[in-house]
């Protein structure tokens, strides 16, 4: 106790001290923090067919229809889901997207799915039978296997960077709105955004951007963002801000801490 | 005429010359320095520089990190201009870079490509150039705010401190240049922006931009043109102006902080040989180093990630260098409504003021500082003494004042980052930058002053009352008190040693008839702005009053017998 009595004084204490309670808080916050509720799932249905779109229905009804309308077809506070397809259900519900966890400028994607890869089958089969719309994509084009990488980079910087960032990192629109990052986003979704057009995002349809051309934009970013960060830390990829912060803050810090200790040293 | 040898040594020649000290010794040194100045006449010069004293103090040599960056990038950017391709002609890239083989691209592009990924070290060493011109940039920014806080702009050095300011408005024109060159989507997208700027002047705006790209944009003209700029007018310049502002800081000599036995006439400190030599020398490469070390971690303009150029891509997030960031943010911030017709000719004055009015503007401002403040304080003495920051409490609110609305434009420049990075709305956050460049600087300005004023009547409290010990002592009596313990005269002379200049009175030009109008206004402004900067001011404490309050404290332990007796004891006991 004597020897921390004697140290109070010295110039890094306060420091110390700052970094000890922010450990602190944050280990506190990590242990207490609410966890996310987990809903009791309801019980999933053995196979997933498209004559299951009764079960969709009784899904919806439990759990859509409150802001979609009893029959999808819309209210004040969610649209009608007519004529959307499957493509859409699926790109909405499969990333988390819906249900909406609360009202908000945009429905933000969710890693905790609630629903079974068999219910969402079925709630899309459902919307499905209401009306024709664009159905899930499958097979190689999803998976950008067939694509061409240069031309899908190509695509992606002429129709998806001003949004997305040259890297897929996300950017801003209007009044909090936002184009979502791109990172760990599952080739089937990217095409099925590309087809439906969720939220703020445009159409591409087949003849905007040809099925190959989809391909080819899911090959672009698989290439890009599974290669090694050749530069080192990538800042998260945001462009000149983040690397005008980190000089500000690291670069800067260092030099004066290599400047005070060259300061103090005797001649 | 002669040209046989004259058997004169060089020495001879200069015989006039006050003599130089022969280099002593006999060793292989002194005998080339002695070869070297036979011939050169250089160890007078040399002498002179190594005896050159310079105090010792960490924020001096922010400078300095300034000048290494710059050094560095000379270095780095040569290695870099071996493979670097000026030219807007088309290729397909046949490079290691998978993602973009095939694609066809700008030889430019490509052989920033090439030195990314088929040159060995070619990604580290294009690195350490861009992180070392962000360096380059926030060192010059910190050093002139350390040299304007301090009030080491005063006579004499006004001219250098102009010198500084044209050096760093320089040096961001330098580096706009350096990130438009390799032709990536985020650089070509500067450009456009830069063409859109300078087509918003005024009447000769089109004219201008015809001339820089050589016709419509982008043109095939302005990468080797920017290139020319970046690597020989520009570096020319800033090499010629930072040598002279080097020059000036030799022949002024080096401001000092106050202190026992530093006057305005003295120097105390080190020489440049040997301590300066090794001190600077070790700290040119703690920068190289410190730069090295983060260039190798973290990425700069990852410049693949961005593709080629095209004109009609455009990336979110797509800023200038922080260093620009200012000019962006007042371009951001400016509303659309400024923009107007006029005798037939479209002002766009939501652009111009912004993207390319400011910057000149606010050079301007910083570089007439001086001669605004030494006119205000009439003051025509030489000062080698620097102010402590809050010796000045006006000056260094101003100082503050100017720099946070540098920051506040600085920061609204990335509006659109911190929407999606704190989930904000983009139009509330352009609002409230609005809003906040207006009112930061006023609340920025009043907020340092009155921390400068309450550090010095703190100063004040120290001087005359003691440092406060943090000992709690009980008297025999059961009183507590804290016990305070004096200063030591080194630590006193340093809280006293400034001046606090009291306002200039108005004075009486002529009688109530033979009125000077002009005259008279000119000294009710001067007298009116003496009293903005002057009238809170704290005075130092004098030998009188502190006399006064020792004597205060021997008369209060007599009479009460109880605290400084106390205080007394206590220090026997130590």
């Amino acid at each position: 106790m004597n020897a921390l009595a004697a140290r109070r004084r010295h110039p890094a204490a306060i420091a110390i001290l700052l970094l000890l309670g922010l450990a602190l808080v944050g280990a506190a916050y990590s242990l207490l923090a609410p966890k996310p509720a987990q809903a009791a799932a309801p019980s999933a249905a053995a196979a997933a067919t498209a004559e299951d779109a009764a079960l969709g229905r009784q899904l919806f009804l439990a759990n859509c229809a409150t802001c979609h309308g009893l029959s999808a077809e819309g209210t004040k506070s969610g649209p009608t889901l007519i004529g959307v397809g499957a493509a859409s259900v699926d790109f909405q519900v499969g990333t988390g997207r819906m249900p909406l966890a609360g009202p908000n400028v945009q429905a933000p994607r969710i890693e905790q799915v609630k629903y079974t890869e068999e219910q969402i089958a079925a709630l899309a089969a459902y919307v499905a039978s209401l009306a024709p719309g664009p159905a899930i994509p499958e097979g190689k084009e999803v998976t950008g296997e067939t694509g061409n990488v240069a031309l899908g980079g190509e695509i992606y910087r002429v129709n998806c960077a001003m949004c997305h960032n040259f890297a897929g990192s996300g950017g801003a629109l209007t009044r909090g709105k936002y184009a979502p990052s791109l990172y760990g986003v599952e080739g089937k979704y990217v095409y099925e955004a590309m087809l439906t057009g969720p939220q703020s995002m445009p159409v591409f349809n087949d003849t905007n951007i040809t099925p190959e051309g989809k391909a080819s934009v899911i090959a672009y970013l698989n290439a890009t963002m599974n290669q090694p960060n050749v530069g080192g830390m990538n800042l998260g990829n945001l462009g000149p801000v983040s690397e005008g912060m980190f000089i500000w803050i690291f670069g800067l810090l260092l030099m004066i801490a290599c400047a005070f200790w060259l300061g103090q040293k005797a001649a | 005429m002669s040209t046989t040898a004259s058997g004169r040594t060089a020495a001879d020649l200069r015989a006039d010359d006050t003599a130089a000290a022969a280099p002593t010794g006999n060793g292989r040194v002194a005998a080339t320095a002695g070869w070297v100045d036979e011939r050169t006449g250089l160890a007078k010069g040399t002498a002179y520089l190594m005896k050159k004293i310079f105090p010792d103090h960490w924020s001096f040599m922010l400078g300095e990190i300034a000048m290494y960056s710059m050094i560095i990038c000379l270095l780095t950017g040569v290695f870099l201009s071996f493979w670097f391709v000026p030219s807007a002609g088309l290729i397909p890239y046949a490079g290691s870079y998978l993602p973009l083989q095939g694609v066809v691209m700008s030889e430019a592009y490509s052989s920033t490509l090439a030195i990314s990924f088929d040159v060995r070290g070619g990604l580290l060493i294009r690195q350490i150039h861009h992180w070392a011109a962000l360096m380059f940039c926030v060192a010059i920014t910190v050093h002139m705010l350390r040299v304007f806080l301090t009030g080491a702009f005063r006579k004499p050095r006004e001219l250098n401190w102009v010198i500084g300011t044209i050096l760093s408005m320089l040096a961001i024109v330098e580096g706009f240049a350096g990130y438009s060159l390799p032709d990536d989507l985020l650089s070509g997208t500067g450009i456009r922006a830069a063409e859109g700027f300078i087509r918003s002047i005024p009447l000769i705006g089109s004219y201008t931009s015809y001339l820089l790209f050589g016709g419509a944009f982008p043109g095939e003209a302005i990468i080797p043109r920017l290139y020319s700029l970046h690597v020989l007018l520009l570096p020319a310049v800033l090499i010629g102006l930072f040598t002279a502002h080097i020059v000036l800081v030799f022949l002024h000599k080096h401001t000092q902080f106050p202190g026992p036995g530093r006057t305005n006439e003295n120097v105390v400190g080190y020489p440049f040989m040997p301590v300066y030599t090794a001190k600077a020398g070790g700290f040119f490469f703690m920068v190289f180093g410190v730069l090295t070390l983060i260039s190798a971690l973290v990425t700069i303009n990852p410049i693949w990630a961005y593709g080629p150029y095209d004109p009609s891509p455009v990336t979110a997030g797509a800023q200038p260098d922080w260093y620009m960031g200012f000019a962006d943010g007042a371009l951001r911030l400016l509303p659309g409504f400024l923009e107007f017709e006029l005798f037939g000719f479209t002002w766009s004055m939501n652009v111009f003021l912004g993207a390319v009015a400011l910057i000149p503007v606010i050079y301007t401002v910083a570089g007439a500082y001086p001669f605004i403040e030494a006119w205000v304080t009439g003051d025509k003495r030489e000062h080698h003494l620097l102010d402590r920051p809050r010796n000045a409490p006006v000056r260094t609110g101003l100082g503050m004042a100017a720099f946070s609305f540098y920051v506040v434009l600085m920061l609204a420049a990335g509006n659109d980052i911190m929407a999606i990075k704190l989930s904000l709305s983009i139009n509330d956050i352009t609002v409230l930058f609005r809003l906040l460049v207006f009112v930061v600087p006023v609340l920025v300005f009043w907020v340092t002053k009155r921390i400068c004023l309450s550090l010095q009547r703190h100063d004040r409290e120290k001087v005359l009352h003691g440092r406060e010990s943090g000992t709690i002592i009980r008297t025999a009596d059961g009183k507590f008190f804290e016990r305070h313990e004096d200063l030591d005269e080194f630590d006193r002379f340093k809280l006293v040693a400034f001046e606090a200049p009291a306002p200039i009175a108005l004075e009486a030009l002529t009688d109530a008839n033979g009125v000077d109008a002009k005259a008279i206004k000119k000294a009710k402004r001067r007298a009116r702005l003496s009293s903005f900067y002057f009238k809170d001011r704290v005075e130092p404490v004098s030998p009188a009053e502190l006399a006064a309050a020792h004597h205060h404290g021997e008369h209060e332990s007599i009479s009460g017998g109880s605290t400084h007796a106390a205080i007394k004891h206590d220090k026997h006991n130590d």
